[in-house]
């Protein structure tokens, strides 16, 4: 639910750019147009870009020379009156601008509110209105590819085509049904099977790559563990390719947990580095220590760290006990000090020879991740459909199961043509609540479009 | 204007299936009712097609018999030939159809109608609604006569401003041979109503003695034949068979070299038919890769030699009906007895009805059967029983009868109707019922009988025979349950056929009867006590053992629609300058003006994201 008022944002990325947008929306964006965009004479027509500056109504003062478009309602966004103020980037130029529309009266957005009020006004549906709200909230590029293309209906698109094929099938059942006293040609019952057959198995295809899609969504959480001056800080920081956290040849450098998103090969990784992992008297490391256990158990993957220039101690194996549950590489660190690790891991524990001070090693152990995660699957997100949310995997999933038992049913109640329709009924309900529904008007449509019936 | 010195409680305009249900119901009810019909020799005529029921129809026929309706009973005391359909298909889409002795059926609707307390039959045109301060008050007729009435039922039929098309020939009449109803469509707009004109059609009726029956396929009833009526014991009368004959290439030649004098492709006809029951003409025309097209001749009657070619209906001019029916073979030396025709006629949009059938605009007034746009007898008569029921309940202070779309065929159309409106005649078809699992034939009374008591209905002795019946299906239900067939007893023939060689632990009999492959035949052969189960009761019990899993999962979808479809909005609901709603959406609503959160769901271009925000406004008022 939402109050019918008016909403401003900045609509473009923080920090330094070109230019910048603050998007008002609502019934007084075309007067706060009017209030604070001065230009040539004349009101604002519709979808038009105006040259201009942003005035302050009061004072005269010009905050920035900008060009403005407003859209009327319903040829908007939103479906509301909307109007775009695009000044020069930087980010108090934008900010001063956002704070002059607020003060005259339009409300600051919240997160997501356009897409709401786009969705709520019927311009986009859920699907779509959800894959808006991943582009914001998107980490990657590749997260936001597949939001993309997901946003133009690539995934309402290919439902849609499978619940066609469906309603066709319905419809040839439904035609059976309803009017048995025609003569209309028996439907080939195995190409009805086979056919949704087909579709159970490209249902199943689109639900595996729920995984992949949570993950391109919603990134890993990734725990870089081990003994205190192994270099976990040093991986952090040259996965980074910043400088971010303090390394010191001093044991015990980090004391708390440092977290940064980082991207690798498309996927956002929540990178932590924690402090290592040591019998302390220190009470902020005691305290240090206590966390990095305590976010073992949450992490998606463990980088666990030892350095490869001496042998393996028993704190080192004490900590790999703990983790070795958990999804794990384990980096042999310092690569550049030796020729061959000094330290040895059982064999079919993963390892990756690393040195986090020049490098090496750091690409093999990207593709190492990727592959952990994505199976090798995502090279063209572009051309797929992903499913990343749990509603469509839901809807997904409870097609799937009639689907089933559609064949299953098929062989063993073959004549009972009206359950087998109930079968498909309930997973185009199931689809429709993804793409919007089908009505029964639609389907006898088909029915006698494609057979001559009636008295 | 002579004022008729009788105030009814309920006036029913109209004497076919609508109306005969409508006035029965409201005169059972205990009120004082009048009906009113242009012909009393045309009482509950078939206008078309000599039959009652097919799929969904059938099914619509056994819930107005289990609500206390009429014409179940009446196609059994005058069927002359019973089948049902889909028998190899499951329970839920199983239907009855039977042939009617046409004369016979309006007869005897007729003597019903006359021994009925508290019901008056006359004859008279209704021209206009007597209306005083916004409500009907009564009818004046032709004779200028008016009847005050506390409510009003129309079921005008096919008869409002009807106009019958024979080629290019056109004529008023409400049906061939009768007369139309002029002026009340037209006072009906003048109210504000939204009018429409639809069209629909029939074949000729041909002389049986002219047709070559020894060479047409014949198709027999079933023996014995199974009664609509939860009511009847058995049919008695005599049954008779159908014949199968199809037209040719030549036959559609015929048609083709006509169409330049067909009404409809001539664009004389302005009205919408019904893309289910299109005229041969449109078959062959929309169809041209089909080289024949089946009809069943069916009999009028024992008493008559006419006969009906279904699906032959036509509008083309005499002469090429001649030639049309004299290609077919079997028929070549056929003579036409009735021509056949198109009617046009006025309907109103039911859009403009609540689910009680009352319509919006003016209080007490009801609309049902065709005059809503739908065609078919069992359609109307659904309606009229319903708006009786309801016209009935308003006159005695009691809330109006609505049923939902799981619980009956009834239901899915008034709702139908209602929330979508009509544009072209609607017909029932189970495919319109997204519960069709749980609206099957046999458990019709199981679904309705307490309704129908419940609104004074049901005769007593008929309500006392299903309170036994359904506690002998829950006594047997528990008894299957609770008996097993053990291992160590079972008869190793029995086991070896079924496959059940080696099992470990007893099976109940519930379980048993689950697999496809075992009925209460094949029960019977371990349980000796299967055979002495009632009929019916084995039936019902079956049914809901074997297709539990199906039952159970509709059974959830309606409940979890159920919130929904119970959240009212009130007659006076402002939908204009809600917040959120698109103006596109609040016309909709304006004009559609459903009764339940559930209708305005089911409104085309309704957008889920609309239902909630009806749903978010509607409970901050109620909690106001
Ligand atoms: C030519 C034709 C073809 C048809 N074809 C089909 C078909 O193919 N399939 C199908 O399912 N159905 C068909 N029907 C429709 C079927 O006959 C109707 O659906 C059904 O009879 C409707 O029932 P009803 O009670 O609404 O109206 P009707 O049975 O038409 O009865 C209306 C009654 O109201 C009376 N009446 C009308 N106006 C007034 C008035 N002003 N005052 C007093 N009395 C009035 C009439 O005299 C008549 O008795 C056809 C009907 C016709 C005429
Ligand atoms: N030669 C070499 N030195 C490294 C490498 N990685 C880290 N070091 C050094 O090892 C020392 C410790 O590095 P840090 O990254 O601070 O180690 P840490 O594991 O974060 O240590 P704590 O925060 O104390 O737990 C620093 O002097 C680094 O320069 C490497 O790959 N090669
Ligand atoms: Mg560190």
């Amino acid at each position: 639910m939402y109050l019918r008022d008016t909403i401003a944002a900045i609509s473009t990325p923080a920090g330094e750019g070109g230019i910048g947008i603050v998007r008002v929306s609502g019934p007084d964006a075309e007067r706060i147009a009017a209030r604070i965009f001065r230009k040539k004479e004349g009101g604002f027509q519709s979808h038009l870009f105006y040259y201009g500056a942003i005035v302050e109504p009061e004072t005269g003062f010009c905050l920035d020379e900008a060009m403005a478009v407003l859209m009327h309602a319903p040829r908007s966004y939103t479906r509301e009156d909307v109007l775009e103020l695009h000044s020069h980037g930087g980010t108090l130029v934008v900010q001063n601008v956002l704070q002059l529309a607020l003060r005259e009266g339009a409300r600051l957005a919240e997160p997501g509110e356009f897409t709401r009020r786009a969705f709520l006004n019927g311009r986009i549906d859920l699907a779509q209105a959800e894959a808006v709200i991943d582009i914001i909230r998107s980490k990657t590029d590749l997260a936001l590819e597949v939001a993309q293309s997901q946003r133009e209906g690539s995934l309402s698109h290919r439902i849609g085509e499978m619940k066609g094929g469906l309603v066709q099938l319905l419809a040839l059942l439904e035609a059976h049904i309803d009017f048995p006293e025609e003569d209309i040609e028996p439907a080939s019952r195995d190409e009805i099977s086979a056919r949704v057959a087909g579709f159970t198995l490209e249902i199943g295809e689109m639900l595996a790559t729920y995984g992949e899609g949570r993950i391109l969504r919603e990134g890993i959480a990734v725990l870089i563990a081990g003994r205190p001056n192994v270099g976990k800080s040093s991986l952090l920081n040259s996965l980074l390719r910043e400088k971010r956290a303090i390394v010191t040849s001093i044991p015990g450098t980090t004391r708390d947990i440092i977290e940064e998103v980082v991207n690798i090969r498309g996927i956002p990784l929540r990178l932590m580095d924690t402090a290592g992992i040591r019998e302390t008297e220190d009470l902020i490391e005691q305290e240090g220590v206590r966390l990095t256990r305590e976010q073992i158990p949450r992490a998606d993957l463990i980088l666990f760290i030892v350095d490869a220039s001496l042998p393996l101690s028993d704190e080192d194996l004490a900590i790999y006990e703990v983790i070795r549950a958990k999804p794990h590489v384990v980096l042999l660190n310092k690569s550049d000090l030796l020729e061959q690790p000094v330290a040895s891991f059982p064999r079919d524990a993963v390892t990756c020879s690393i040195s986090a001070l020049t490098g090496e090693g750091l690409d093999a152990l990207k593709d190492q991740i990727a592959d952990m995660f994505l199976h090798g699957r995502i090279d063209d997100a572009r051309s797929q459909v992903l499913i990343n949310n749990s509603r469509h995997r839901d809807a997904l999933e409870r097609a799937s199961i009639p689907l089933q038992r559609f064949s299953e049913n098929y062989t063993l109640l073959g004549g009972l043509l009206e359950l087998l329709a109930a079968d498909l009924r309930e997973a185009v309900n199931a689809l429709g609540e993804i793409t919007g529904e089908t009505s029964t008007d639609d389907l006898l449509d088909l029915i006698f479009s494609q057979f001559c019936i009636g008295k | 204007m002579v004022v008729y010195d009788n105030t009814y409680d309920v006036i029913v305009v109209g004497a076919g299936h609508a109306g005969c249900e409508a006035a029965l119901a409201s005169a059972r009810m205990g009120c004082a009712t009048l009906l009113l019909t242009i012909n009393l020799d045309a009482v509950a005529l078939m206008s078309c097609n000599p039959a009652i029921g097919g799929l969904a129809k059938g099914h619509l026929v056994k819930e107005i018999d289990a609500l206390g309706g009429e014409m179940g009973k009446n196609i059994d005391a005058t069927g002359i030939q019973f089948r049902i359909l889909n028998t190899r298909k499951g329970p839920a889409v199983r239907a009855s159809r039977a042939q009617a002795d046409k004369q016979q059926y309006r007869l005897r609707m007729k003597r019903v109608l006359e021994n009925q307390e508290n019901l008056h039959l006359k004859q008279g045109e209704v021209t206009g609604l007597h209306v005083e301060d916004g409500r009907v008050a009564g009818v004046d007729t032709r004779l200028q006569v008016r009847y005050l009435g506390k409510t009003v039922i129309l079921t005008t039929g096919t008869f409002m401003r009807g106009l019958i098309h024979v080629g290019l020939t056109n004529y008023a009449g409400g049906r061939a041979g009768d007369l139309p109803s002029i002026g009340l469509s037209d006072q009906l707009r003048d109210l504000g109503f939204e009018v429409g004109r639809l069209k629909t059609g029939t074949p000729a009726r041909l002389d049986g003695r002219t047709i070559d029956f020894c060479r047409l396929e014949p198709q027999y009833g079933d023996d014995p034949p199974v009664p609509f009526s939860f009511s009847t014991e058995r049919i008695d009368q005599p049954q008779v068979p159908c014949h199968i004959a199809y037209t040719n290439e030549r036959s559609h030649d015929i048609i083709r070299s006509g169409l330049d004098r067909s009404p409809l492709y001539a664009g004389v006809i302005e009205g919408i038919g019904p893309r289910y029951c299109p005229s041969i003409e449109d078959k062959v025309v929309r169809f041209p890769e089909k080289n024949r097209h089946q009809t069943f001749i069916e009999p009028e009657g024992r008493d008559t030699v006419e006969v009906y070619p279904s699906g032959l209906s036509t509008s083309l001019p005499i002469d090429v009906q001649i030639a049309f029916y004299r290609s077919i073979e079997g028929l070549e030396r056929v003579e036409i007895m009735r021509p056949a025709y198109a009617i046009e006629y006025d309907y109103v949009d039911p859009i403009q009805l609540h689910a009680s059938l009352e319509t919006k605009l003016l209080r007490n007034l009801y609309h049902a059967g065709q005059i809503n746009g739908t065609s078919g007898y069992e359609e109307a008569a659904g309606q009229g029983l319903i708006a009786g029921i309801n016209a009935a309940l308003q006159v005695q202070g009691r809330e109006p009868l609505v049923l939902g779309r799981s619980e009956a065929y009834i239901g899915v159309l008034i709702d139908d109707l209602v929330t979508l409106g009509t544009r072209e005649p609607y017909r029932m078809f189970t495919s319109r019922a997204e519960y069709r699992l749980l609206l099957r034939e046999d458990n019709a009374d199981l679904r309705l009988r307490e309704k129908g008591h419940a609104v004074g209905l049901l005769p007593e002795n008929e309500y006392v025979r299903f309170l036994e019946k359904r506690e002998r299906i829950e006594a047997e239900l528990a008894r299957v349950r609770r008996e097993k067939l053990l291992p160590s007893e079972a008869d190793p023939v029995f086991m070896e056929e079924f496959g059940l060689v080696g099992m470990q632990n007893a099976l109940t009999y519930e379980q048993l009867l689950r697999r496809p492959d075992i009925t209460y035949a094949e029960l019977s052969r371990l349980d000796s006590h299967a055979l002495e189960v009632n009929p019916a009761v084995r039936e019902q019990v079956e049914i809901q053992v074997k297709y539990q899993g199906y039952i159970d999962r509709q059974l959830d979808q309606v409940e979890r629609a159920r919130k929904m479809e119970s959240t009212r909005i009130p007659d006076d609901f402002e939908y204009f300058g809600l917040s959120g709603l698109s103006t596109e959406v609040q016309e909709k609503l304006r004009k559609f003006r459903p009764d339940t959160l559930g209708q305005a769901s089911r409104i085309p271009g309704i957008t889920p994201a609309a239902i909630s925000i009806l749903s978010i406004t509607l409970k901050m008022r109620g909690e106001k």
